[in-house]
């Protein structure tokens, strides 16, 4: 059909005057290329950070005691110490959605192997801990149920300490001093990296939890319980029977409230790319604006277009074309003028998030979706804009408009 | 048969206040193969008229029959279908698009064309330019061709829908004597092969080229006759007619 020539005709129209055409579709660019770049940039860190906090476990759910008060002076989160190793039992017994569970003891303390020593933070826990927090062994090995029985002075460090103590050796089958108690290194943890809140997952040394409990605390009090549900979905319900068994062991009554408090990990990851998303949210809202901005650009030019070529236009009227026909022309130019700044727009935000990804060593992740998306909303911008000069030119009087200078 | 039947046709327009009778009853029937120059000094009413024969504006009074349908009762886009597919347009300025080839501009009328019957367009473009003597040209944009040349592409332009007439608006007005003998003979061989033609011009000796004039003065016809002494244009001139009276006007 005659639309084939008429987008023929569009695109000569345009190629014409390049600098005024680039410089309409200038707007649409910016605001295309800045709504592509900043939710890829936007989506990867928030990938990068998901991925930092799954690095914390996998369907992780953690416990933590409650805040103490005192004739009403509270105390912060954690300040209470009503976890026991009952609990742990408990859960471990009763919990059904809850795949693995450990105490966590978590004692700071002075490590002496030769002359060589570091502070650190020790931690015992059971021998299901490692798969609660995907810790794997890069030597030697994790504790046996022997070494937990008997309450082993035996120790697995994580990488820092290594490096700290043992530059460049192997530390399994040494002996290294916590505090003044002797332990067997009988492990080494693979390299863990950064948290996602930036502590050193690497700088700790784990021991038996039954150690740690009896020769390091009082024998009685777990600071935390770390357990992992059995699959993402049964995360709430393994919470739900957390809290349940808990209230039972600690004997609360329907009206007391929680003397605990659990958290898991999809809490964690939201509260983390809260910012995030609203910083991605506020920023395309800039974008859209921009946007809109280019349309009205695409608007005015057209304008100056229609009343440049009214001689023309009264020519076309003049050997044949409906007013419907200058309409659709016009209408066609605007939207190749729009369409093609959002297609330059997408490359430029394209090249801009991979740029800004490889400085900033964070991930970049393009949706087609939502470039179709923008593709689709510049050619709504391109009709929307266009329509008024369009019909502008389909209504000029041919007798008039050949007339015109 | 009669290509245009126009029956007390009257326009008037307003302005400021004073109404002109542009057009004051205009009874004209033009036949089928008919070379006609309608002549008049400036507001004569000669260029409405013309509007009004071309389908670009409509009468106030009176009938219009174009090829015996009467054209004052249809709608816009019907009006410009007719313009499309019976009229070809040749004015005074030339009216090319500009910065587009001597071959696109005589595209241009049929990619308006709505009933498809012209099957290839390209090579019926390029044949109007062969009849008006521009096939090596084709490919030229108007400002490399000389006012004749453009002419001559509007012309093609106005042939190649085939058309039941041609109606020119002062054709040879920005032209020079040469190249004005050089389109009215273009003109007088469109003519002898067939194709009616209305001509608009205050010159008298361009009316002589025609075969019937009807001369205008404040919107009536005042003189309507055919050419008893019809110049040839130089082309086509073989019996140079001797004592050809110079014209008054």
């Amino acid at each position: 059909m005659k639309f084939r020539q008429f987008i023929i005709l569009a695109l000569r129209n345009i190629l014409r005057n390049r600098m005024r055409s680039l410089l309409t579709m200038l707007g649409i660019i910016i605001g295309l290329a800045s709504v592509i770049s900043l939710i890829a940039l936007g989506k990867g860190s928030q990938a990068d950070i998901e991925e930092k906090i799954s690095t914390l476990g996998t369907n992780l759910i953690m416990v933590k005691p409650g805040s103490t008060q005192t004739h009403g002076v509270r105390g912060g989160a954690g300040t209470r110490s009503c976890l026991t190793m009952e609990d742990v039992t408990a859960i471990s017994r009763l919990a059904r959605k809850v795949l693995h569970v450990s105490p966590l003891i978590r004692v700071s303390g002075q490590v002496i192997a030769g002359n060589a020593n570091w502070n650190t933070s020790i931690e015992g826990v059971d021998i299901t801990y490692p798969m609660i927090r995907n810790y794997e062994i890069a030597q030697g090995a994790f504790f046996t149920p022997r070494d937990m029985k008997v309450k082993a002075k035996v120790a697995v460090l994580g990488q820092t300490v290594v490096d700290e103590l043992f530059p460049g050796l192997n530390p399994v089958g040494t002996r290294i001093r916590i505090g003044a108690i002797p332990f067997d290194v009988i492990g080494v943890l693979a390299e863990k990296g950064q948290s996602a809140m930036g502590n050193d997952q690497d700088d700790l040394i784990f021991v038996p939890s039954t150690t740690a409990l009896y020769r390091m605390g009082d024998g009685e009090t777990v600071h935390d319980i770390m357990a992992s549900a059995v699959s993402k979905s049964a995360i709430d319900q393994a919470q739900d029977e957390i809290a349940a068994i808990l209230r039972s062991t600690h004997g609360l009554g329907a009206d007391d409230e929680d003397d605990f408090e659990i958290r898991n990990q999809t809490e964690i990851v939201s509260t983390a790319t809260q910012v995030t998303t609203t910083l991605t949210l506020l920023l395309s809202a800039v974008a859209g604006v921009s946007l809109l901005v280019g349309g009205i650009g695409v608007m005015n030019i057209m304008l100056v277009s229609v009343t440049e070529r009214t001689r023309e236009i009264g020519i076309l009227i003049a050997i044949g074309a409906r007013s419907s026909d200058i309409l659709v022309q016009f209408l066609i130019e605007a939207v190749i003028l729009s369409l093609s700044g959002g297609v330059i727009g997408i490359l430029a935000g394209v090249g801009i998030a991979l740029g800004l990804g490889a400085a900033m060593d964070t991930q970049v992740i393009f949706e087609p979706f939502t470039m179709l998306l923008s593709v689709g909303f510049t050619a709504i911008v391109g009709i929307f804009f266009g329509y008024y000069p369009a019909k502008k030119a389909s209504m000029l009087n041919a007798i008039d408009a050949m007339r015109y200078e | 048969m009669k290509i245009i039947q126009l029956k007390d046709i009257t326009k008037i327009f307003h302005l400021g206040g004073e109404t002109v009778r542009a057009l004051d009853g205009i009874t004209l029937d033009v036949p089928q193969k008919d070379f006609l120059a309608i002549i008049g000094t400036s507001g004569s009413g000669k260029s409405t008229l013309m509007n009004i024969l071309g389908c670009l504006d409509t009468p106030d009074q009176g009938e219009y029959l174009l090829e015996g349908v009467p054209v004052n009762q249809l709608n816009k886009n019907a009006l410009a279908d007719i313009r499309n597919q019976r009229i070809g347009f040749v004015f005074q300025g030339f009216n090319l698009l500009s910065r587009t080839t001597a071959l696109e501009n005589v595209l241009l009328p049929l990619m308006y064309r709505r009933d498809h019957r012209i099957a290839h367009p390209r090579e019926k473009a390029e044949k109007a330019l062969e009849m008006v003597g521009l096939k090596e040209r084709m490919h030229h944009e108007p400002n490399q061709l000389s006012g004749g040349q453009q002419q001559r592409v509007a012309i093609a332009r106005a042939l190649v829908t085939d058309p039941a007439i041609i109606l020119a608006d002062e054709p040879t007005g920005n032209l020079d004597s040469r190249t004005t003998e050089e389109i009215l003979a273009l003109f007088q061989q469109l003519n002898d092969d067939g194709i009616t033609i209305v001509l608009v011009t205050h010159e008298m000796n361009v009316a002589e080229h025609t075969k019937h004039v009807v001369e205008m003065r404040d919107g009536r016809i005042i003189n309507n006759y055919q050419v008893s002494l019809r110049r040839f244009a130089q082309q086509k001139q073989t019996v140079p007619i001797p004592g050809n009276p110079q014209s008054p006007l």
